[in-house]
C-alpha cells in the first residue's frame, strides 16, 4: 500500500477492483464502512464516502458497496482504460498536479508508436518488443525535452490522450460486459475526484495481480489516480491488500528472484562491477530539478547490503564482493521453479511455510515437475500437499524417486519477530509460548542447515567456496541467531562508531556503514526497537495528534516511519495541503510538518532549485509513461490467455504479445484450452473462513466451511439441469476439479460483444490433506482448485493467470 | 504480568447497550459474561502477538499461565483494543488463532521418505540436517555456473530453489535471503506472486 489500513477512512470516493475486503480482510474493511459512515466525506457535498466495487461476483463488499457493477474477469485494463478516457475528454484531471507532479509534459522520442495492439519495437519470433523507442527526447546528459503547455503531439500527455481514445464506453461495454449506461454513472463520480479538495483510494488485492496482463492492471489504477492528483494523498493512493501475514516484510527482504534487500535489482551477467551495475540499473535522472534520490544513492545502499553479508571479505579493491552475488540467466520466479525441474535443470527446492501443490497453477503439472527432483524439502508446522505430493493425486509412490524432508517448523508464536502489514508498519510480536514437540524456528534451521554445508566446503572444497566461507553470521550463536539481532543487522550501523543508524541518510559508499535492508534503517535505532512501539487508541488524543490516523508511535512503518508514500505530492507547489482538511505534509515557512515528509525537511518549495515531489524517480515526478513493463509504456488491454471472445480492440492480437508461454518454448504439448471445449469463463478466490490452505488443519473452522464447493449462476444451472448441492465436475484443459455445487445469484450473465458468456467462481481452499480431507479421502483427491488454472504468467512478473481462464462444467450421475 | 483492569474496562464497554439490558433469566447477561470472563484469565500473563493469517496486520493480546510442572498453557488469545489497526477486532480466522496455536495435528518430529518408498520413517534432526547438507552441496557443485557462455562472471547456483516466507517473520526472512544468495541460489520466490 502507498496508504494504509486506517487512512482509507479518509476517502471521499473507494474504488474496489480485483478484491472482496469484506470477506477476505473484514477487519480492514472498518476503515471503509468508516468512511461511508463518515458525512464529511463523500463526492459533490459529502454525505459518506461512495464505495463502488467491480468484480466478477456480487460478494459482501458489494453488498456494502453504494454500486456493484458486474465485471468479466479479467478485463480491468478495459474499464480503467475507460475512465482515464472519461477523465481526459471531459477535461477533469487535476491541472496543476499533471503538469508539475507527472512526467505529461516529457517528449517522447520519434519512432514510439502503436498500431494494432502492438507498440513499436516488437519481434514476432523473440515474443519480444526492442525499447529503443520508448524513452524520451533527451540530449547527451539524458535531461528530456518538455512541453509545459502539455500540447506538444510526443508529449506523453498527448500521446496518452492518443492511446486511451480509444477506450470509449461502448468499447468499454464491449469488452467488460459492464452496461454503458451504469459505467457512464461511475465515471462521473470518479472524474469529480480530479479536484483539489476531493480524493479517491484505489484498493485491490491479487484479484488484479493475477492475470497475464497484471502489471499493466496496476498501472492503470494508477495513472488513473495520477491523473486525478490523488497519489501521495491521505485517503488517497494505490493500496494493495496483502494476502499473507507477512508477505509485504519479505517481499521487502527480497526472497524474490529479481531483487535483493530493499528493491535493489538482482545483477545481471555482463555487470563486471559496481560501477556497471549501477549504471544499468539505478534510475537515471531526465529533469535538472530532478533529486533521483534512488539513483543518487543506489551504490550506497547495495555497498552498505554487501558489507552486512561478507564483512571483512567485502573491500574497495574487490568491489566489496560484487561477484560474491549471483548473476541469474534469466528468470527465476514461480513458474521458472516448475518449468526448469521439469526440464530436469533442478535438483532440490525447499519449501518454507509454502505448498507448491496447492498452489499450483496447473497442479497437474506441479506435481509432476515435484516427482523430477532429486529432494524436496518442505519446513512446516503442519503437513502440506507438497509433504505428501508422494502420494497425492494421480501419483505412484513406489515411482516417485524424490528423496522428502519433512522438517517440523514452529508457529509463529512460539518465537518472537515482526510481521510487516499491508501498509508497511511493522509490528513486533513476543515469543508466547515455547516450540510444541521437537519443532525449531526456521531461521535456526536455515542456520544450521547452512553451517553444515559450510563445513562440507572446509573439508571437501568445491565450486568457488569464497562467498560462502565469508558469509557474515556474526551472532552470538551462530547457529541459534535470535531475531533481536537479525533485526540490529537489517536496521545497520556505522562501522566506525559501531553505532546503529537512524535514517539511511547516513549510508555511504566507502565501506565505512552497514545495511541489510536499507529501508529498514531508523527501525532499530540506538534509542531501541521501534517497532514495538504501542502508542495506539488508548488514547487518540496524544497519539494522534492530527486526527488523520498516523499514529506514529505505534509500531514503526518504512521508510522512516512515513505513513503515506510520496507524501510531498499531498502539497501543492507553494507546500499547502491540497485539501486543509486532509493535510499529508505542510510547509509552514521554516520546515515541512505533518507525517514524516517525503522530501528534505527543509528544503522550501519556493525555492527555484526546490526538488521535483517524485523524489524515488529519476524524472522527479509520478510516470504515465514508463519503459519499465515489458509489454508497453502505457497500457492496453489483452484478453486472457485463453478467452471466449476475441480482443474487440485488434482480434489480430488479441492476448498479451509478450506474456511467456512456457510449455511452447520447452516443446511440452499445448496446455490451453479452446471456447469450443471449455466455454466457460471461471476465476477463483478465497474465503473468510480459510487462509490458503493451512486453515485445512484449525477444527473451528473447517466446521464454518467443511467441503469444497464451486459458486455456478442459477441461470446456468438451470440450462445445465444443476440443483444446489449436485455434485459437478468441472474441467479445464489441464484437470478437474470434483465438487458441490453452490447455486446463486450471485454469479451472471454478461453480455460481451454480442454473445453471452458465463463466469463459474471456484474457491481455492481444498485439497487432499487436512480435517475435510481425512473425512473424505477419495473425493478429497479431486478438490485442488489449481488443477485447473493455467501456466502461464503477466509478461514482466509472471505472476500466473489464476483468475481468468475457461473451463467446462458437468453435473456428476 | 500486565494488570487487565483497563481491558476489563474495555469488554465493559464494548458490551455496549447489553449492559443495561436485563435477560428475560432476570440478570445482567453482559455482566455475567464479564464475570466469567475476568475469571478465565484471572492471573494470566498477557504477551503481544499478531494474527498469523492475512496482511491487516492484527494486534492480539495472548493470555498465558504457567502449569505447575513448569510450561506455558495459552488460556485465550483476543484482539488487542490498543491497536490503531484492528482496534479489537478480529474475524473467524484472527478469533480462531489459538486453535492453531495449540492444533494437536502438528507435524512434532522430522520426517524422511526415501526414494520409492510408501510411508515416512521418524529420524533424528542430525540425520535430516546431515543429509539435506549433502545433498545442497551436491546440487551447488553440480549446477554451479562461474562464467557463462559470454565470458561473464556469474556465479549463480542453477539448481536449487527455495520458496517461503509469508507466514514467518522478517528477520527469519532476511536470514533466508542472505543464506540463500551466499550459496548462490537465483531461484528464489516467496508469495507475491502466488
Amino acid at each position: 500500500m502507498t496508504n494504509h489500513w486506517r487512512d482509507i477512512k479518509n476517502a471521499d470516493l473507494i474504488l474496489i477492483n480485483g478484491a472482496n475486503p469484506a470477506e477476505a480482510h473484514p477487519v480492514g474493511f472498518q476503515w471503509f464502512v468508516r468512511a461511508k459512515l463518515d458525512p464529511k466525506r463523500g463526492p459533490g457535498k459529502g454525505g459518506g464516502a461512495k464505495i463502488i466495487h467491480v468484480d466478477p461476483r456480487f460478494t459482501r463488499t458489494s453488498a456494502l458497496a453504494d454500486t456493484y457493477l458486474r465485471i468479466r474477469t479479467g478485463t480491468d485494463v478495459a474499464y480503467f482504460g475507460g475512465l482515464i478516457n472519461y477523465v481526459l475528454q471531459n477535461n477533469l484531471q487535476h491541472a496543476e498536479y499533471v503538469q508539475h507532479y507527472t512526467n505529461a509534459s516529457w517528449l517522447v522520442k520519434d519512432g514510439f508508436g502503436f498500431a494494432d495492439g502492438l507498440f513499436s519495437g516488437y519481434d514476432p519470433a523473440k515474443r519480444t518488443y526492442n525499447i529503443a523507442t520508448w524513452g524520451y527526447d533527451a540530449d547527451a546528459q539524458g535531461i528530456a525535452k518538455r512541453d509545459m503547455s502539455l500540447q506538444h503531439p510526443r508529449s506523453v500527455f498527448q500521446l496518452m490522450k492518443a492511446h486511451y481514445a480509444r477506450y470509449t464506453p461502448e468499447m468499454v461495454s464491449s469488452i467488460t460486459g459492464i452496461p454503458k449506461d451504469d459505467f457512464l454513472k461511475v465515471a462521473a463520480l470518479v472524474g469529480e475526484m480530479g479536484k483539489p479538495d476531493k480524493v479517491m483510494t484505489i484498493v485491490y488485492a491479487v484479484g488484479l495481480t493475477h492475470h497475464t496482463t497484471g502489471v499493466q492492471l496496476i498501472r492503470s489504477g494508477a495513472l488513473l489516480q495520477l491523473l486525478l492528483g490523488n497519489m501521495g494523498r491521505p485517503g488517497g493512493g494505490m493500496n494493495a491488500e496483502r494476502g499473507h501475514a507477512n508477505i509485504q516484510g519479505n517481499t521487502d527482504h527480497a526472497i524474490s528472484w529479481e531483487i535483493l534487500p530493499g528493491y535493489l535489482a538482482i545483477p545481471t551477467p555482463g555487470e563486471k562491477n559496481l560501477a556497471d551495475y549501477v549504471k544499468e540499473k539505478a534510475p537515471k535522472k531526465s529533469d535538472p530539478n530532478s533529486w533521483n534520490f534512488f539513483g543518487t544513492n543506489y551504490k550506497k545502499f547495495m555497498v552498505s547490503l554487501l558489507k552486512a553479508w561478507y564483512g571483512d571479505a567485502a573491500t574497495k579493491d574487490n568491489e566489496f564482493a560484487f561477484d560474491y552475488i549471483p548473476k541469474p540467466a534469466g528468470n527465476a520466479s514461480w513458474l521458472s521453479f516448475y518449468d526448469d525441474a521439469l526440464r530436469g535443470k533442478m535438483d532440490g527446492i525447499i519449501l518454507n511455510g509454502m505448498t507448491a501443490t496447492s498452489i499450483g497453477p496447473d497442479s497437474t503439472q506441479v506435481l509432476q515437475a515435484l516427482a523430477k527432483l532429486k529432494w524436496l524439502v518442505v519446513m512446516d508446522p503442519l503437513p502440506t500437499t507438497s509433504s505428501e505430493f508422494w502420494h497425492g493425486p494421480g501419483m505412484n509412490p513406489a515411482d516417485v524417486k524424490t528423496e522428502v524432508f519433512m522438517m517440523p517448523a514452529t508457529h509463529w508464536i512460539e518465537k518472537d519477530g515482526s510481521f510487516v502489514n499491508s501498509g508497511r508498519w511493522s509490528q513486533w510480536k513476543d515469543q508466547v509460548i515455547p516450540p510444541q514437540g521437537q519443532a525449531r524456528h526456521d531461521h535456526w534451521i536455515m542456520a544450521d542447515l547452512f553451517s553444515r554445508v559450510k563445513a562440507l566446503y572446509q573439508k571437501e572444497g568445491g565450486q568457488f567456496p569464497d562467498p560462502v566461507m565469508h558469509l557474515t553470521m556474526n551472532y552470538k550463536d551462530p547457529l541459534k541467531p535470535t531475531a533481536d539481532e537479525i533485526a540490529q543487522e537489517i536496521n545497520g550501523q556505522d562501522l566506525t562508531t559501531g553505532k546503529r543508524l537512524a535514517s539511511f541518510a547516513a549510508l555511504k559508499d566507502d565501506g565505512s556503514t552497514v545495511a541489510g535492508d536499507w529501508i529498514y534503517t531508523g527501525s532499530y535505532p540506538e534509542s531501541g526497537n521501534l517497532m514495538k512501539r504501542r502508542d495506539g487508541v488508548q488514547d487518540p488524543a496524544k497519539n494522534d495528534p492530527t486526527g488523520m490516523g498516523f499514529y506514529a508511535n505505534w509500531a514503526w512503518s518504512w521508510p522512516l516511519n512515513r505513513r503515506v508514500l510520496y507524501n510531498r505530492a499531498s502539497a501543492d507547489l507553494d507546500g499547502n495541503p491540497w485539501d486543509p482538511e486532509r493535510a499529508g505534509i505542510k510547509w509552514n515557512g521554516q520546515r515541512w510538518v505533518g507525517d514524516v515528509p517525503d522530501y528534505p525537511p527543509t528544503m522550501n518549495p519556493k525555492d527555484p532549485k526546490a526538488w521535483l515531489p517524485f523524489i524515488m524517480t529519476g524524472e522527479g515526478t509520478g510516470r504515465l509513461f514508463s519503459n519499465t513493463p515489458l509489454d508497453g509504456p502505457f497500457p492496453e488491454h489483452y484478453e486472457p490467455v485463453e478467452s471466449p471472445v476475441d480482443n474487440p480492440l485488434h482480434p489480430q492480437t488479441s492476448a498479451n504479445p509478450v506474456a511467456f508461454l512456457y510449455d511452447q518454448a520447452a516443446g511440452r504439448p499445448n496446455r490451453f484450452g479452446t471456447v469450443a471445449d471449455y466455454p466457460y469463463v471461471a476465476t477463483s478466490y478465497r474465503l473468510t473462513e480459510h487462509e490458503h490452505y493451512v486453515t485445512q488443519h484449525v477444527e473451528h473452522l473447517v466446521q464454518l466451511q467443511p467441503e469444497a464447493f464451486v459458486e455456478i449462476p442459477d441461470g446456468l444451472a438451470k440450462e445445465k439441469g444443476i440443483k444446489n448441492g449436485d455434485m459437478v465436475r468441472v474441467s479445464s484443459k489441464r484437470g478437474k476439479v470434483e465438487a458441490r455445487a453452490m447455486v446463486t445469484k450471485r454469479l451472471g450473465p454478461l453480455d460481451v460483444a454480442g454473445k453471452r458468456v458465463w463466469q463459474i467462481g471456484i474457491p481455492i481452499h481444498w485439497g487432499f490433506v487436512g480435517i475435510s480431507a481425512d473425512m473424505h479421502p477419495d473425493k478429497s483427491q479431486h478438490w485442488l482448485a489449481n488443477m485447473l488454472t493455467p501456466f502461464v504468467g503477466d509478461a514482466t512478473a509472471r505472476t500466473p493467470e489464476f483468475k481468468a481462464f475457461l473451463v467446462n462444467l458437468e453435473r456428476m450421475g | 504480568m500486565t494488570t487487565v483492569t483497563r481491558r476489563g474496562l474495555f469488554k465493559l464497554a464494548g458490551a455496549g447497550a447489553g449492559t443495561a439490558a436485563i435477560s428475560a433469566l432476570g440478570f445482567d447477561l453482559a455482566e455475567a459474561t464479564q464475570v466469567k470472563q475476568q475469571l478465565h484469565i484471572a492471573g494470566a500473563t498477557e504477551a503481544h502477538s499478531l494474527c498469523p493469517y492475512c496482511a491487516v496486520g492484527c494486534s492480539l493480546i495472548a493470555f498465558t499461565r504457567k502449569r505447575a510442572d513448569g510450561s506455558t498453557e495459552i488460556l485465550q488469545i483476543e484482539g488487542d483494543p490498543d491497536s490503531p489497526v484492528n482496534e479489537g477486532r478480529l474475524c473467524p480466522k484472527g478469533a480462531s488463532a489459538m486453535s492453531i496455536a495449540t492444533s494437536s495435528r502438528r507435524v512434532d518430529q522430522p520426517l524422511y521418505r526415501a526414494a520409492g518408498e510408501t510411508a515416512w520413517k521418524q529420524v533424528s534432526w542430525d540425520f535430516m540436517l546431515d543429509r539435506v547438507a549433502r545433498l545442497m552441496k551436491d546440487a551447488r557443485d553440480r549446477t554451479f555456473v562461474t562464467q557463462d557462455a559470454n565470458g561473464n562472471t556469474v556465479n549463480r547456483c542453477e539448481g536449487i530453489g527455495f520458496a517461503g516466507g509469508a507466514a514467518f517473520s522478517s528477520e527469519e526472512g532476511y536470514l533466508a535471503t542472505k543464506i540463500m544468495r551466499g550459496l548462490g541460489v537465483v531461484h528464489l520466490e516467496q508469495q507475491a506472486r502466488v
